[in-house]
């Protein structure tokens, strides 16, 4: 395979807040531990776990949107973490990002003309009429009429807005999108649109994909490849199709037994999950996931485990003593 | 695509149109525009339209009751009550005008901007203007105009310096809310500068409440530099102020008593009228009664 577009290597971000009166405790909510992958040329990389186990983070790091504490972010080679002023501009083009809530993404006081147009300007891509023109073709590239250019926010419906949301991260012109839980706020009706919609831009204009979700059907039939993320760590990368159908990590399988299969006749007995996701405030030792695994070993709550390549070329890796 | 099809609805109506639509339905802000409307005409159009010279003297006809030629009477000068009211009016609604359009643009720029910035920086500029908060408006008024003399200008940044903390406050309140919206980080994602991110995005989300508040500070400021002139701090004489025209009726209470009552009656209409107006405004743009 070509070389990644995007390099994501020993990403940290802990946030710091103090907490309680009258005397204060330092709380580090250690969002996002460690975390490395890369995405290639046109490639969809998911990211999926729990709720707060750090995948937004990581997503937002990696644009620089939040400002991450240690770890090395590249893009084609360049540094993203020491880009500044115009050369962090220039960055800000080549990735864009389709938020989870389609109704805070719109400016409310803002048509829907002028924030296609905004970044344009700001960028110096088109102005004027032209700048109109390529508006519209954006919104009809996205399903929607050009004549919604001088409507504004409130008058579109859940699903017409991250269409909108999504033109606006393509008058750039992006390599690749970041998307974030970009369905999971819709109908799922809509659900399959807008995602046959990501999937077709894809094709076209040759995207790559940071696919941040929690919902692995949606991963499976969009990702390439995908890593699950558990309290601010990856514990498993792989393809797509190897780590959903057979997941080495115990969480990956506890993840990938959880979503449902619409078959009856493979209706199965669902494994107990033991507990619930620790605080990212207060990690266990050893292995992050310890306390839940029903296959934890004694020095599993003792000792983080490495990284180790799975069985076959091209197989990924995991983060457990099980598979060391 | 179905999605083209759904889009049937009207043609936009910004939030503004809304309120004030909404705003006229309710007779309560249409009785409070009306009295500011009559004031400010009659203000504006003070040269033509009053009767006789403000500062005329006529010895004549001085202290004659309301009615007669001197439709509301004359002073101790024999200058014309109702032709000193239309001109007092003009220094009323300058100074207010004024002073709330200084106040809304530096609190309100302060108050988006800390708010923005956030963390020791906001803590630092809010608690700057919780001191300034402390003041009632008319002694920090007072204490200016004392230092700088009474003059126009000095009036108009002693009330504006009453009503920048206010407006800080107002302006910063939702600035902290809209700021973890997504579209301001999609703004950040796309290369937009703070600065754009700030005048382009915030300011206009939260300009309906800042005006709001606005009308119902002019109301305040009308009042703060009556009470100035009343002290004889305001706009020096012979110009006529209706605080002015309200200490110099109080000599004469009890055998003129409209010397004092016009002046005041014509403060408390327009005091009257831009809160009627403001309360209008703030309800049509709360968001909680606007679906109602």
């Amino acid at each position: 395979m070509s070389d990644p577009v995007l390099t994501v290597d020993g990403l940290r971000k802990h946030f710091v807040s103090r907490k309680g009166f009258p005397r204060p405790r330092t709380v580090t909510v250690r969002a996002v531990e460690d975390v490395s992958f890369r995405i290639h040329a046109g490639e969809a990389f998911g990211l999926v776990g729990e709720s707060g186990c750090g995948k937004s983070t990581v997503a937002r790091a990696a644009l620089r949107l939040i400002e991450p504490d240690a770890g090395r972010i590249t893009w084609k080679g360049q540094d993203v973490r020491a880009a500044t002023g115009g050369a962090l501009k220039a960055l800000r083009r080549r990735m864009q990002i389709v938020f989870q809530d389609p109704y805070s993404s719109l400016d409310p006081r803002q048509s829907i003309g002028s924030a296609l147009v905004e970044p344009m300007r700001v960028h110096g891509l088109a102005e004027g009429a032209e700048a109109r023109r390529k508006a519209g073709a954006l919104l009809e590239e996205v399903g929607l009429p050009a004549a919604a250019l001088d409507r504004f926010p409130h008058e579109f419906s859940g699903g017409q807005r991250q269409r909108i949301g999504i033109a606006r991260a393509l008058t750039v012109e992006p390599e690749l999108i970041v998307a974030d839980e970009p369905v999971s706020a819709l109908d799922v009706s809509v659900q399959a649109q807008v995602l046959l919609l990501l999937q077709e831009l894809r094709r076209r204009r040759g995207l790559s994909f940071l696919f941040v979700s929690h919902d692995l059907s949606v991963v499976r039939w969009f990702c390439d490849r995908v890593a699950v993320m558990y309290l601010g760590r990856i514990v498993e990368e792989g393809p797509t199709a190897r780590v959903l159908a057979a997941p080495l990590h115990p969480y990956a399988q506890m993840l990938r037994d959880a979503s449902p299969i619409p078959d009856p006749s493979r209706r199965g007995v669902l494994p107990r999950i033991i507990g619930e996701i620790p605080s990212a405030a207060n990690p266990p030792p050893g292995c992050p996931f310890h306390p839940r695994c029903a296959q934890a070993l004694p020095h599993c709550a003792r000792d983080l485990p490495r990284w180790s390549l799975a069985p076959g070329e091209g197989q990924g890796g995991v983060a457990c003593h099980l598979h060391g | 695509m179905s999605a083209a099809q759904e889009i049937a609805a009207p043609p936009a109506t910004p939030g503004w149109k809304r309120a004030l639509g909404k705003a006229r339905s309710n007779p309560t802000t249409l009785a409070g525009l009306l009295i500011c409307l009559v004031i400010i005409v009659s203000a504006v159009f003070a040269p033509w339209l009053a009767p006789f010279d403000p500062t005329e003297q006529n010895i004549m006809d001085r202290l004659q009751p309301p009615g007669g030629d001197y439709l509301l009477g004359t002073d101790q000068f024999g200058r014309d009550i109702l032709s000193r009211l239309m001109w007092g009016g003009r220094i009323s609604l300058t100074v207010s005008l004024g002073a709330i359009g200084v106040a809304i643009v530096i609190g309100g720029t302060i108050g988006m901007v800390s708010g923005y910035i956030g963390g020791r920086f906001d803590l630092f500029v809010m608690q700057v203007m919780d001191v300034l908060l402390s003041f009632p408006s008319l002694i920090l008024g007072l204490i200016v105009v004392a230092l700088l003399g009474p003059e126009l200008v000095n009036l108009v940044v002693a009330i504006a310096l009453t009503a920048i903390a206010p407006f800080a406050r107002v302006a910063r309140a939702p600035t902290l809310a809209l700021k973890e919206r997504a579209f301001v980080e999609a703004g950040r994602a796309l290369g937009f500068s703070h600065l754009r991110i700030l005048f382009r995005h915030i300011l206009p989300n939260i300009l309906s409440e800042v005006m709001v508040m606005g009308t119902l500070w002019l109301a305040t400021a009308v009042r703060v530099e009556a009470s100035l002139s009343f002290i004889g701090l305001g706009v020096k004489p012979p110009t006529p102020t209706w605080g002015g025209m309200t200490r110099d009726g109080f000599e004469n209470i009890l055998d003129a008593p409209w010397l004092a009552i016009c002046p005041g009656v014509a403060i408390l209409l327009l005091v009257l009228g831009l809160n009627m107006v403001g309360d209008g405004l703030r309800d049509a743009t709360d968001p909680k009664l606007r679906n109602e």
